[in-house]
């Protein structure tokens, strides 16, 4: 198995402070990568600095061999990476079918017909909305569509920041087993979470940040065994 | 009636489509790059000159020629981008409000360097108007500006809806970053907005030249009322713009009509400050304008 | 030359170079200290011009007049009425993004315009005010009131700048910097952000006023086509930009370099021969339109940047 994402020794952040500091992580391909951790503790951070959103003052991001260390943002679609930011990751005067579209412009899927239905069997719900404006969704399809615009490039690397967040619990499980169906497709996703126990559980691979800093990783069974991450983040709160 | 449509009616929709042609590149400029730009109406100047000395060389309807001044317009603001406006893309926008000032004033004093002061005319001697119905009484001019003004507005509605560089457009407006995050290519969507925006300001220009004389002030005495017709509209909606342009030159017009009694409702030294009261009408009621723009 | 045209003709230079001083002082605060931008500084100018003139002429059948009072008074006026013209767009526009002030200030300086032109019951319209007194005008004459006059607007050059230096190490100035430089930190710790923008739009106005009240009295006549607006809204914002905005010192320093810059070029092309003569004004605002470009990439901060004042924890 080879190594599609590789962070070393990353410190990042804004306006001249950093936010993470030393954070090293490799990323397997097709592989389901959770990065969980308290508020605050630099996982949107770390997504961002993938895709070259915040000021990198140490460290190095390769993807494959590729080193993208601060590269153009708009660049990093047409390599593969595809990104869902946590809010704001729809284009909301735009219909749900233009919102996809957008998606093939940087990097055009081989056959986008295939493509396209591909994406709309994963989510149903968007099929008898391609004509209304993105803003009009609800919080849920909102995220569906975010979800989608990124896959219609068929990307090799899929990040989400907080997909679940503020969604409704049968949402919730949509996303979930979702996630499982994409890689099924052949994607490597890198998720961050705040619904640790559940990320845990789909984790392939799993990453807790405090204040920062890795604190720990390693599969997703072994950390919802790991007694220092049990109180720390599974203790009942979801 | 018949006397207010032929004297105030169809000159407000020819104010209003000028009006409407010019708000368009303010709104998407607005929309895109998001400042307001203050050299918008010098612009338009810019493409009403171009095609003034078109016209000097070659001896066609102006209208015909209107290409020369579109692509002395879209030369100009594409050079202002690259040398003024692009170097100040990082900073707060206001620093390129500020530059786009001193553009404004740096398009006037060349054309008044090259082409002098003065009042320039398209076609000298007086036209005939047109005559319909055997009571309306228009000029050619008008129908004109109306007709392709309108004709504007309906490609410019299927180039944003229809067109990848119109929604990558549309896209860029709504969120910059989650467009660049998507690997839309803002440079592109940037050249893309300056050049339809200084193609239709050459238009507006030409049409306003043709309505009363080409002069060096031609477009910066416009750009209150644009810029008002651009937050009618709602920033960032093209085609809003378009309807804030109908709206301000109708109002401007029409207030000099006689509605109560037999004075003007609005004397007529007072028409172009119609334009700034709606503005602010609009900037302490509903800054986002008809069709809900953004609010920066 | 001889000397002593030469002489008058530096009082002449520095009544001017004064007066915009002032006028960069007051856009410092609005700009350099609040961040608000200003493309209406000429209507301000114009209203305190006319609000002075009017204040202190005698009466006329031509124009609103005949309260003959005196100069200071005068000048309160002009800070009165362009307070109040610049409170008006301020309270409009403070709570929106700032492209909307200068667009807001832009029309007013319009609809100003068009009242003093329009309304000739107040001020005579196109044909102007005359008559307008200087300060101790029945006791010099001639070249010596220029000197007096010399004095007076240095005068209140030293006092705007005074109150200026003040306003800038106040608590109120640096709350109006926090503001500048990071408004939702500033929002956060509890302050009430559009009044502190409101609070210095109105007195960058009646500063503005006052400027066009001196100007009115040292030419003793008025008209709206006296100067060419723009000119000197677009002069001042160059002047305070090359000079450092945030920086007092450098707002007086840049009016003078570029007045002294406008007034050498002006000499020079007076030379020249009619006919290049009268493209070169064109050529000359050219040339300040770059040089705004320029001083806007490289050196924002002017040639004399800013300098934050010491905190001092004594009684405030």
């Amino acid at each position: 198995m080879s190594v599609v994402l590789s962070v070393a020794g990353l410190t990042a952040g804004y306006g001249g402070l950093p936010v993470i500091e030393n954070v090293t992580l490799d990323v397997e391909e097709r592989s389901v990568s959770v990065v969980i951790g308290p508020n605050g503790a630099g996982k949107s951070t770390l997504l961002k600095s993938v895709i070259a959103l915040t000021e990198i003052a140490a460290g190095s991001i390769r993807f494959g061999s590729v080193d993208i260390t601060g590269a153009e943002t708009s660049a990093l679609v047409p390599l593969g990476i595809c990104a869902v930011p946590q809010s704001r990751n729809v284009f909301p005067s735009l219909t749900v079918s233009e919102n996809l579209d957008i998606g093939t412009y940087a990097s055009p899927p081989r056959n986008r017909m295939e493509t396209e239905q591909r994406i709309l069997s994963l989510f149903p719900d968007l099929r008898d909305k391609l004509t209304q404006p993105a803003g009009e969704l609800s919080g849920g399809q909102r995220q569906m569509l975010a979800i989608g615009r990124a896959l219609m490039s068929d990307p090799k690397l899929l990040l989400l920041d907080e997909p679940t967040a503020g969604l409704s619990p049968a949402y919730l499980e949509k996303i979930f087993d979702l996630i499982l169906d994409i890689r099924a497709t052949g994607v490597t996703i890198v998720m961050v979470e705040q619904n640790a126990r559940q990320a845990l559980r789909i984790a392939d691979m799993a990453h807790v940040l405090v204040n920062g800093r890795n604190f720990i990783s390693g599969t997703g069974t072994k950390l919802l065994a790991n007694e220092a991450v049990r109180r720390s983040f599974l203790g009942g709160a979801e | 009636m018949i006397e207010f449509i032929n004297l105030y009616f169809i000159p407000a929709l020819t104010l209003g489509s000028i009006y409407a042609l010019g708000a368009v590149g303010i709104s998407m400029i607005f929309g895109i790059l998001r400042f307001a730009h203050f050299a918008h109406g010098d612009v338009m100047t810019v493409g009403a000159y171009g095609v003034l000395t078109a016209v000097w060389f070659i001896p066609l309807h102006p209208l015909l020629l209107m290409p020369f001044g579109a692509a002395l317009a879209v030369a100009a603001a594409l050079t202002v981008d690259r040398f003024f406006y692009k170097p100040l893309r990082k900073l707060p926008t206001i620093y390129t409000v500020i530059s786009s000032f001193g553009v404004a004033l740096i398009f006037r004093s060349l054309l008044q360097i090259f082409w002098g002061a003065g009042n320039e005319v398209y076609i000298r001697g007086i036209t005939k108007p047109l005559v319909l119905f055997d009571t309306f009484r228009i000029a050619a001019l008008h129908a004109e500006a109306i007709l392709l003004t309108l004709l504007i507005a309906v490609a410019l509605h299927y180039f944003l809806t229809r067109s990848r560089t119109g929604r990558a457009m549309r896209a860029v407006a709504d969120e910059p970053e989650l467009a660049a995050v998507a690997g839309l290519d803002t440079e592109k969507v940037i050249r893309a907005t300056w050049i339809i925006g200084a193609s239709l300001a050459a238009v507006a220009g030409v049409f306003a030249g043709m309505d009363t004389d080409v002069h060096p002030n031609l477009g910066w005495n416009l750009l209150l009322p644009m810029f008002a017709a651009a937050i009618l509209g709602g920033i960032g909606k093209p085609m809003g713009a378009i309807a804030g342009g109908y709206i301000i030159g109708l109002a401007e017009e029409l207030s000099t009509f006689n509605w109560i009694g037999d004075d003007a409702l609005v004397s007529p030294s007072y028409k172009t400050a119609v334009g700034f009261v709606i503005m602010v009408a609009l900037l302490i009621f509903r800054p986002q304008g008809l069709f809900r723009g953004r609010l920066l | 030359m001889e000397l002593t045209g030469l002489v008058f003709y530096l009082i002449g230079f520095l009544i001017a170079g004064g007066i915009y001083a002032i006028l960069c002082l007051a856009l410092n605060i609005q700009w350099g200290m609040g961040g608000l931008f200003n493309a209406g500084i000429a209507g301000f100018f114009a209203v305190g011009a006319y609000a002075s003139a009017i204040v202190t002429t005698q009466a006329s059948d031509k124009h609103l007049g005949g309260f003959g009072l005196p100069i200071p008074l005068g000048l309160l006026a002009a800070a009165i009425v362009a307070g109040a013209a610049g409170w008006a767009v301020a309270k409009i526009c403070v709570r929106l993004k700032s492209d909307y002030l200068a667009m807001a200030s832009i029309g007013i300086a319009e609809i100003l315009r068009l009242v003093i032109v329009n309304e000739s019951w107040l001020t005579n319209g196109s044909l102007g005010i005359s008559g307008i007194p200087r300060p101790l005008d029945g006791w010099v004459a001639g070249r010596g009131a220029d000197v007096v006059f010399l004095a007076s607007v240095w005068i209140v050059v030293l006092i705007v700048y005074v109150l200026s230096r003040r306003l800038h190490d106040s608590p109120w100035g640096r709350t109006l910097r926090a503001i500048r430089d990071n408004e939702q930190s500033a929002r956060a710790a509890g302050k009430d952000i559009e009044w502190f923008k409101l609070q210095t739009f109105v007195i960058g106005c009646a500063i503005m006023g006052v400027a066009g009240g001196l100007s009115a009295h040292y030419f003793k006549f008025l008209s709206p086509s006296a100067t060419e607006p723009l000119l000197v809204t677009f002069l001042v914002w160059v002047m305070l930009m090359a000079g450092g905005s945030g920086n007092n010192r450098g707002a007086v320093a840049g009016a003078l370099g570029i007045w002294a810059i406008w007034s050498a070029t002006e000499i020079f092309t007076n030379r020249l021969p009619p006919e290049i003569a009268t493209r070169s004004s064109y050529i000359r605002m050219l040339l300040i339109g770059l040089l705004l470009q320029f001083v806007l990439q490289k050196f924002r901060s002017g040639l004399i940047p800013e300098r934050s004042p010491p905190l001092r924890f004594d009684k405030e």
